[in-house]
């Protein structure tokens, strides 16, 4: 039972990571049905700007975690403009390879900068080190910070897309984005909005790992943002609800099989949910079968 | 006050527009009726921006707006209401009807102009927390319109609004169509149900795979031969 509990405490602070990329991804494909492969390594860069902010300029945890979400949000949206924005006219296989385009090229230029080797976050401010033992579940200050700024995060979006102008114009576009145009929404600026709430919440998930598991490399995004991005599909992609849904499924999932079992397994598990939500419900636990449009 | 003049739209090898002018003066009702795939909706969808000319001018008070975004067009008081009412499906009535005042910053005449839709249409007022896309066909076309109210048009662009819809409803929806004109509003109406645009409208222009074969009143148009035949069923 205990072991179940903390099993679970460890899921939703993990969760809580594979939910806020998972957003970017499902937020991006809700507007231009785009998987955004590079999004796991827009995560990466915000790991490493955090982890500039407070190994090299000393900057507080709050600090570093604004300065990483705020170069993320430039990022996506430079990412958006230079390389999907020339295609959005072509083919979707199109702009989906020049994604994987642009995550090698975000995952070499990384590794040109800063090296191949795996860098620590260093001695974290004390309070940061803490643990509370409830009731034989041993539960870590960094685990409450995940867990807290992460829903703090997802509150402050749905605000933004249920009750903002932008959110509604994000939400039209998604919808029709012929019909939002002809409201004057500018949907340029709507999907490069888009890109920069869901990267400001990569990056933000970055320095969350930093922290958590310090240590960072250049390729750290690869696998976190595949499994964010089955995360996205199993909730079912493009719904809000869905992205969080599956990150704390596959977050829980992944704690339970390498506590219950072996954490050698965790990834085999997670794409074999991959396999079974494709086969059994394409459209994600949430989605509805789909009515192509006429 | 609109004015369309040998406006050229293709699509790939395909020639969609061959050349259109026509006009609409201020107050007026003016019609563009034809068969399926004449071009109607690529005509209004020219208008607005959607879709570039391949020559041609669109002027709007006599200032050239061919050039301008699809922004910057429902900024000037052109606003469509397109083909199939196109609300968005996933959010409330309310929602819809704020879209539609996208571009508007007076909060308060916003809040006025929502009132007088409601008013204007109370069954959108009893649905306002409703999604748009679990109305009915005929709710879909009024929200379509209320939408299209919020952001004050100038001229107001109506693509086919009785498709689809029963004919007390087509009835229904036209008498709101010559209310909103009465108040001021001018309007191009894009029909295919020739009979029920002709009895509203000032005057019409037929439209046959991309080109105007016939221009006059209303009342002329009703009374040609080739009308009749072709599209008054008679």
């Amino acid at each position: 039972m205990e072991q179940l509990a903390q099993q679970l405490v460890n899921g939703l602070a993990l969760g809580s990571i594979y939910a806020l990329i998972a957003l970017g991804y499902t937020m991006v494909y809700g507007i231009i049905q785009l998987i955004n492969f590079a999004h796991g390594d827009v995560y990466m860069v915000g790991a490493y700007v955090g982890y500039f902010c407070m190994v090299h300029l000393n900057l507080g945890f709050v600090e570093s975690l604004v300065i990483a979400m705020a170069v993320c949000t430039v990022l996506g949206v430079v990412i958006e403009r230079v390389a999907y924005k020339p295609l959005r006219k072509s083919t979707r296989i199109a702009v989906l390879i020049t994604a994987i385009g642009v995550s090698l090229l975000l995952e070499y230029t990384m590794m040109f900068f800063v090296g191949a080797d795996t860098r620590t976050y260093g001695v974290l401010p004390p309070f940061m080190e803490q643990s509370f033992n409830v009731g034989g579940v041993l539960i870590t200050m960094k685990q409450i910070i995940i867990i807290g700024v992460s829903v703090l995060l997802m509150v402050v979006l749905q605000y933004i897309v249920r009750r903002t102008k932008v959110g509604k114009a994000m939400r039209a576009v998604s919808q029709d984005a012929d019909a939002a145009r002809l409201m004057g929404i500018s949907v340029d600026n709507t999907i490069s909005f888009t890109f920069a709430l869901g990267s400001a919440l990569a990056g933000a998930a970055g320095v969350l790992v930093g922290v958590y598991y310090n240590a960072i490399n250049p390729l750290m995004g690869v696998l976190p943002g595949l499994k964010a991005f089955i995360a996205a599909v199993f909730g079912g992609i493009g719904l809000i609800p869905g992205a969080l849904l599956g990150g704390y499924f596959i977050g829980a999932a992944e704690t339970l099989v390498s506590g219950y079992w072996s954490s050698l397994y965790t990834d085999a598990v997670v794409f074999g949910i991959l396999i079974l939500v494709l086969i059994f419900k394409p459209t994600g636990l949430l989605g509805s079968n789909v009515r192509e449009k006429v | 006050m609109l004015e369309i003049k040998d406006l050229e739209v293709g699509f790939g090898g395909i020639t969609a527009l061959k050349g259109i002018s026509l006009s609409v003066a201020e107050g007026e009702i003016v019609t563009l009726i034809g068969a399926n795939g004449a071009g109607k909706t690529t005509t209004l969808r020219t208008v607005s921006g959607l879709v570039r000319p391949r020559a041609g001018k669109i002027l709007v008070d006599g200032q050239d707006v061919t050039r301008l975004s699809a922004q910057a067009r429902v900024k000037r008081g052109l606003v469509q209401v397109p083909e199939g009412r196109r609300v968005f499906p996933q959010m409330s009535v309310l929602e819809n009807l704020e879209l539609g005042a996208y571009l508007r910053k007076d909060a308060k005449s916003v809040a006025s102009d929502l009132d007088d839709v409601f008013a204007r249409f109370p069954r959108l007022a009893d649905r306002r927390k409703q999604h748009a896309g679990t109305l009915s066909g005929g709710e879909q076309q009024m929200l379509a319109i209320g939408r299209a109210l919020m952001s004050r048009p100038q001229i107001l662009l109506l693509d086919e609004p009785s498709m689809g819809l029963a004919p007390l409803l087509v009835q229904e929806i036209f008498s709101i169509v010559s209310e909103i004109n009465a108040g001021g509003t001018t309007v191009l109406l894009v029909e295919q149900n020739a009979n029920m645009a002709l009895q509203i409208a000032h005057r019409g222009y037929v439209l046959e795979t991309g080109k105007i074969v016939l221009a006059g009143t209303a009342a002329e148009l009703t009374s040609t031969d080739e009308v009749k035949r072709a599209y008054l069923g008679g």
